[in-house]
């Protein structure tokens, strides 16, 4: 059973393919690499929701698809959900 | 192994098509209750009713001569009978469609009115119905499709699942040398430079920039950035967040190999074969409706929460690789690739499951859509009337 599921080796999220609850131990799949991770998560996330793999500090930005996706407006901590809360677009 | 082969339409200038349809085209909005008043008259018919064709000038006037003559020359189209309010206008539109070779005809309602114009245009249109249901599918080969290519309402399942398997058939269709066309200008921002990056040439690179560029300043000059828009709340109740992460996800779909060969201004037909950007909206239903104009006869069209979209002229194919959409719209979604998600198929396996229901399509299946009368037929305005 796959859980989450992360594009690339330096992305710091990885996407929920299931919905999970607080503090559930989640097992993922690194797409490029076939390696497994393991995450616990910190509060619920639903399907389709990202949650973090690293810590980001305030301002730092969010890599996906090995790629920077905006900037983090708030600390955030592995097993957390990160969405439009804790992350905002460099563009706009 | 993926099929080759296919059952279509081989029209008179020999462009394939893979429906039959004979379109009435109203050249403008007051000309829609005529062109309906055939359409129902005449079983077999598709009516085309649209907004504009009245006070256009300049470029966007250009776009709309292109749209309206585009899609009567859509190889999906057996015959098009053109109705507008003035004969001139009407003219300049069937003879941009007559040099397919096919049957066209246009009529006009000054000095008749509805009743004459209705009985006239039903006349042409039944002997154009009965004419093109003769007409018989014959083998084709898939390099020569012109296949079309976006996403709606994505989510974050779109850049894991099926933007990567529309990429799969469009590196298979590139390698046998069918023509295919992607765009969807503001929703490529912050992916812009790997997309100029996969570019043929560093010119074709430069050519994007500039058309990319262009919208970036058209958005700044308005004083406003595309916050609540791009991306969408459907999105962002998907799990997207931000449009770089959108246009990540968005840009999948062309796959690893295949390069563009050249920009398209809105509605304009590809060159020659190969990949191709068109510079469009990001909205399905405009999209769509210039990629049709533009000789397309078949769309591939990744969603992850469930954009419903269909277009008269060519079947729009829906994946999903969300299990939730896949299930609870089902009616809507012609291939469901959930199983890639929990890694029950590889990529390539979900593009084969893709590249099957396309030739299915193309020998006649009807889409979701397609059996859903979905059949929206959206103009491009690039401004206000005169």
């Amino acid at each position: 059973m796959i859980h989450f599921i992360v594009h690339a080796p330096q992305d710091s999220v990885g996407v929920l393919v299931k919905d999970a609850t607080k503090n559930q131990k989640l097992t993922g799949w690194n797409m490029e690499t076939d390696a497994t991770v393991e995450i616990v998560t910190k509060e619920d996330i639903p399907l389709g929701h990202k949650v973090a793999l690293k810590s980001v500090k305030a301002g730092e930005k969010v890599i996906k698809y090995n790629v920077p996706i905006g900037k983090a407006s708030q600390d955030i901590t592995p097993g957390e959900r990160v969405h439009t809360h804790n992350l905002k677009t460099a563009r706009w | 192994m993926r099929k080759q082969t296919f059952l279509g339409y081989r029209r008179e200038n020999g462009r394939v098509g893979v429906r039959n349809h004979v379109a009435i085209l109203p050249v403008d909005d007051i000309s829609n209750a005529a062109a309906e008043g055939v359409a129902a008259n005449v079983a077999g018919t598709l009516g085309l009713p649209h907004a504009y064709g009245r006070l256009q000038f300049g470029e966007d006037l250009d776009l709309f001569f292109r749209t309206m003559i585009g899609t009567g020359s859509n190889p999906n189209v057996a015959a098009c009978l053109v109705i507008g309010i003035e004969p001139e206008w009407t003219k300049q539109i069937v003879d941009g469609i007559a040099k397919t070779g096919k049957p066209v005809e246009g009529i006009s309602i000054e000095r008749y009115g509805d009743f004459k114009t209705i009985e006239r245009g039903s006349r042409i249109a039944q002997k154009f119905v009965q004419d093109a249901n003769e007409r018989q599918r014959v083998e084709c080969n898939v390099k020569e499709l012109y296949v079309s290519a976006k996403c709606g309402e994505s989510d974050t399942t779109t850049g894991l699942g099926s933007c990567p398997t529309v990429g799969s058939v469009l590196d298979g269709l590139d390698a046998v040398g069918a023509t295919m066309s992607f765009g969807e200008t503001s929703e490529l921002t912050g992916a812009e430079d790997i997309c100029k990056a996969r570019a043929a040439t560093a010119a074709v690179g430069e050519q994007f920039q500039k058309v990319f560029d262009a919208y970036q300043d058209l958005i700044r000059t308005q004083g406003v950035d595309l916050l609540g828009s791009q991306p969408t709340k459907g999105n962002i109740r998907g799990g997207l967040t931000t449009i770089e992460e959108k246009a990540m996800g968005n840009l999948q779909k062309i796959g690893k190999k295949c390069r563009y060969q050249g920009v398209l201004k809105e509605a304009e037909a590809p060159k020659g074969p190969g990949l191709w950007f068109m510079d469009t909206s990001s909205a399905a239903a405009e999209a769509v409706t210039l990629w049709a104009a533009s000789g397309a006869v078949v769309h591939l069209f990744p969603t992850g929460q469930g954009n419903i979209i269909g277009n008269p002229i060519e079947p729009v194919i829906k994946l999903t690789g969300n299990p939730i959409t896949a299930e609870t719209m089902s009616e809507h979604i012609d291939v469901d690739i959930s199983g890639l998600l929990q890694r029950e198929y590889t990529l390539d396996q979900a593009g084969d499951k893709l590249w099957d229901m396309m030739i299915r399509v193309c020998n006649g299946r009807l889409t979701c859509a397609e059996s859903l009368r979905h059949r929206e037929f959206v103009m491009t305005k690039l401004y206000r009337s005169a």
